[in-house]
């Protein structure tokens, strides 16, 4: 008995939905306010920072861009992770994690190819181009959306935690296959239209307030994906409470 | 009546309704043909008409088997047919239903994919009208279909099989009419009209063959 | 009002399901139709109800223009519901697709013993619970006729009970059923037709071949 209550802490405890929505509830608001503080700063040095030489003031667009993409490959990492977890340790959170962070990452890979696509005006003259890079960021959407498609398609959850976690997995093996392929197929055509800039190596003016937003988006994308934790907890309380009454019908 | 429409649009936009899939689909579609076509943009903005109306018209099919055959696992199709309304119009509410939750979300996600097909503002617009007009009449096709292979387990493939040809008309006139709209010497009336009127023709045509068919299936 | 019906035959595919049917109920009357599995009992319900077209012989419900299958109620082995759905979404929907509109809903489900499962998805019931529901809908809209296709199929004694005091109901506000079931339903006053009664030979049997 005594020995349960001074066991370690670990990710085990928070199995427990209960315990896991005290924990969120006490870390989203610390997280929130993190970000907020990180978007402000990050943001106050990017405009202030001077204009770059050859790209003007769309230089901008990076600081919001750039850091959105890496959070949407992160995003992927987080949920092969989760996916991981439902397969090998069938921890109960795990799905729940993979389910929160589909929409968020969709979203992100969003925000990414719609700044992408706004940099690219001025820098390309269209707003697509069948750049290696844009490309590959498009198949991450639509595998995102598949995910989330896939989720919504199985309404038992716990029916659709082992389908969700082999799709994730099987995603991750093929992301670097398909960018590497993409990257391929786009040497091999070669076209015209797109004019590419050799990287100059990156001012720490620009460096620090990039930085500065790839944390603040982290941080983000952590204080959303817990707060989706708990709504995906909470929902499958609604259902759990509704398919109860269904039975305490008979009873009354 | 406006109560069997608030109930399809209802169980489209529940779970497994499939308002996303048709969409992703059609998305997919769209982001394929670059692969295979190159990434050659003055290529893509020629072909772009074709890839959305080709893309359109296969997600447009999909989900059409379960136009009837839900209602019939349920039981549903029976006393849906036994009330007092003729069944050609039981199908013409549930087909127009079936458009609005699945063939006009991808009318409205024609901007996003016209834009990376490279195609010019009056390109997209067309292809959105002649789209927007035309959808229809491949439901209502469809919706023939869809009766015929009612009581089938393996409906959807024969289904697709059975409309495509049908719906090569629609296609032809719907691809013409944007070009129309592009390219000059080509006009855009004409197709646009001649696409308009067949859409009115199939949903007429198609809900009276579908209604008939239907109230033979019940035996 | 009266529902007679005369010699009435039914084929299916080749097969003559049953031949020689006729009965006639008057208002207030209960009619049991039963026999071994395969007779038939399904299809004659089928028939009335104006979903089998093959048939020959004659029905009529006197005292209505209307053709009868726009006046009954026919109950078939399926629920009718849509599981994604609320039980009052789909009890909705039925009354006002059918019309004429009799109990509120929630009179409904207190009759079948469901008070206060409006708001559950139909799909998270149990398979009791789900047929007592499709005997809601018989409620909810008023027709005259009832046919019944093994309605207390899946429901317990306490429910079976239920069924039949609620079919008692229907039968004393001068309405007329037609249930294909071997549970008596503690009618008494029940007319019964027996379909074995009523076999084609199979040809077969005759020595035809088709």
């Amino acid at each position: 008995m005594n020995e349960t209550t001074t066991k370690r802490k670990s990710i085990w405890d928070y199995a427990n939905p209960t315990r896991f929505l005290a924990l969120a509830d006490r870390l989203i608001p610390v997280l929130g306010i993190l970000t907020a503080f990180c978007f402000a700063y990050g943001l106050y040095l990017g405009f202030t920072a001077p204009e770059d030489y050859q790209q003007g003031s769309t230089v901008l667009i990076m600081f919001i861009h750039v850091p959105a993409a890496w959070v949407a490959m992160m995003c992927y990492g987080v949920m092969t992770m989760s996916a991981i977890g439902t397969l090998v340790w069938r921890h109960p959170l795990a799905d729940i994690s993979l389910r929160a962070a589909a929409a968020i990452g969709a979203s992100f890979t969003f925000l990414a190819l719609l700044t992408g696509s706004l940099w690219g005006k001025p820098m390309w003259g269209t707003y697509w181009v069948w750049d290696a890079r844009l490309t590959s960021f498009l198949v991450l959407f639509i595998i995102y959306l598949g995910i989330i498609a896939l989720a919504k398609a199985i309404e038992e959850p716990t029916m659709a935690a082992r389908s969700l976690a082999i799709v994730t997995l099987i995603g991750s093996i093929n992301i670097p296959i398909i960018k590497f392929s993409v990257d391929w197929w786009n040497t091999l055509h070669q076209p015209a239209s797109v004019s590419r800039f050799a990287k100059p190596a990156m001012d720490v003016v620009f460096l620090y307030p990039l930085l500065l937003m790839a944390l603040g988006y982290s941080l983000c994308f952590f204080t959303l994906h817990l707060m989706n934790m708990r709504n995906e907890i909470l929902k499958r309380r609604i259902r759990t409470m509704k398919m109860g009454a269904a039975r305490m019908a008979e009873r009354a | 009546m406006m109560a069997l429409f608030l109930r399809e649009l209802k169980l489209s936009a529940s779970v497994g309704g499939g308002i996303l899939t048709g969409v992703l689909f059609f998305l997919a579609i769209v982001a394929v043909m670059p692969f295979a076509i190159g990434p050659d943009l003055k290529l893509l903005a020629r072909i772009g008409p074709a890839v959305l109306w080709t893309g359109a018209l296969l997600a447009s099919l999909l989900g059409l088997d379960r136009l009837f055959q839900q209602e019939r696992e349920d039981g549903s199709l029976d006393i849906l047919l036994m009330q007092d309304i003729p069944p050609a119009l039981l199908v013409f509410i549930k087909a127009l239903a079936h458009w609005i939750a699945n063939g006009l979300p991808l009318v409205l996600a024609v901007p996003v994919f016209g834009l990376i097909l490279n195609m010019s503002p009056i390109g997209i617009g067309a292809s959105m009208l002649t789209l927007a007009v035309g959808t229809p009449a491949i439901t209502f096709i469809g919706a023939v279909g869809a009766a015929v292979t009612v009581s089938l387990p393996r409906g959807g493939l024969l289904l697709s099989i059975l409309i495509l040809p049908l719906t090569v008309p629609i296609l032809i006139f719907g691809v013409t009419a944007i070009y129309g709209a592009v390219e000059d010497p080509a006009p855009f009336l004409p197709p646009f009209l001649i696409l308009c009127a067949l859409t009115l023709f199939f949903s007429v045509l198609g809900s009276l063959a579908a209604g008939w068919v239907l109230k033979q299936s019940t035996d | 009002m009266n529902l007679t019906a005369e010699n009435l035959s039914a084929i299916r595919g080749e097969q003559t399901i049953f031949s020689n049917v006729s009965f006639s109920l008057k208002s207030g009357d209960l009619l049991l139709v039963t026999g071994t599995n395969g007779s038939g009992k399904s299809t004659l319900l089928r028939v009335i109800a104006g979903l089998l077209h093959t048939f020959s012989g004659k029905i009529e419900l006197s005292g209505d223009d209307q053709p009868i299958q726009h006046q009954c109620h026919y109950l078939g082995h399926q629920n009718v519901l849509k599981p994604t759905m609320s039980v009052e979404e789909n009890l909705d929907f039925w009354r006002k697709y059918c019309g004429s509109p009799d109990d509120e809903i929630e009179i409904a489900l207190e009759k079948v013993g469901l008070a206060g499962v409006q708001d559950i998805p139909a799909g998270y019931l149990s398979a009791g619970q789900k047929r007592r529901i499709a005997i809601a809908r018989l409620l909810v809209t008023k027709r005259t006729l009832w046919l019944v296709d093994e309605p207390t199929a899946a429901l317990d004694a306490k429910s079976e009970k239920m069924f039949a005091d609620i079919l008692q109901t229907h039968l004393e506000k001068g309405g007329i059923a037609i249930a294909a079931t071997h549970q008596p339903l503690g009618i008494k006053t029940a007319q019964k037709l027996d379909m074995d009664a009523h076999q084609a030979d199979f040809p077969l049997e005759k020595g035809e071949f088709l």
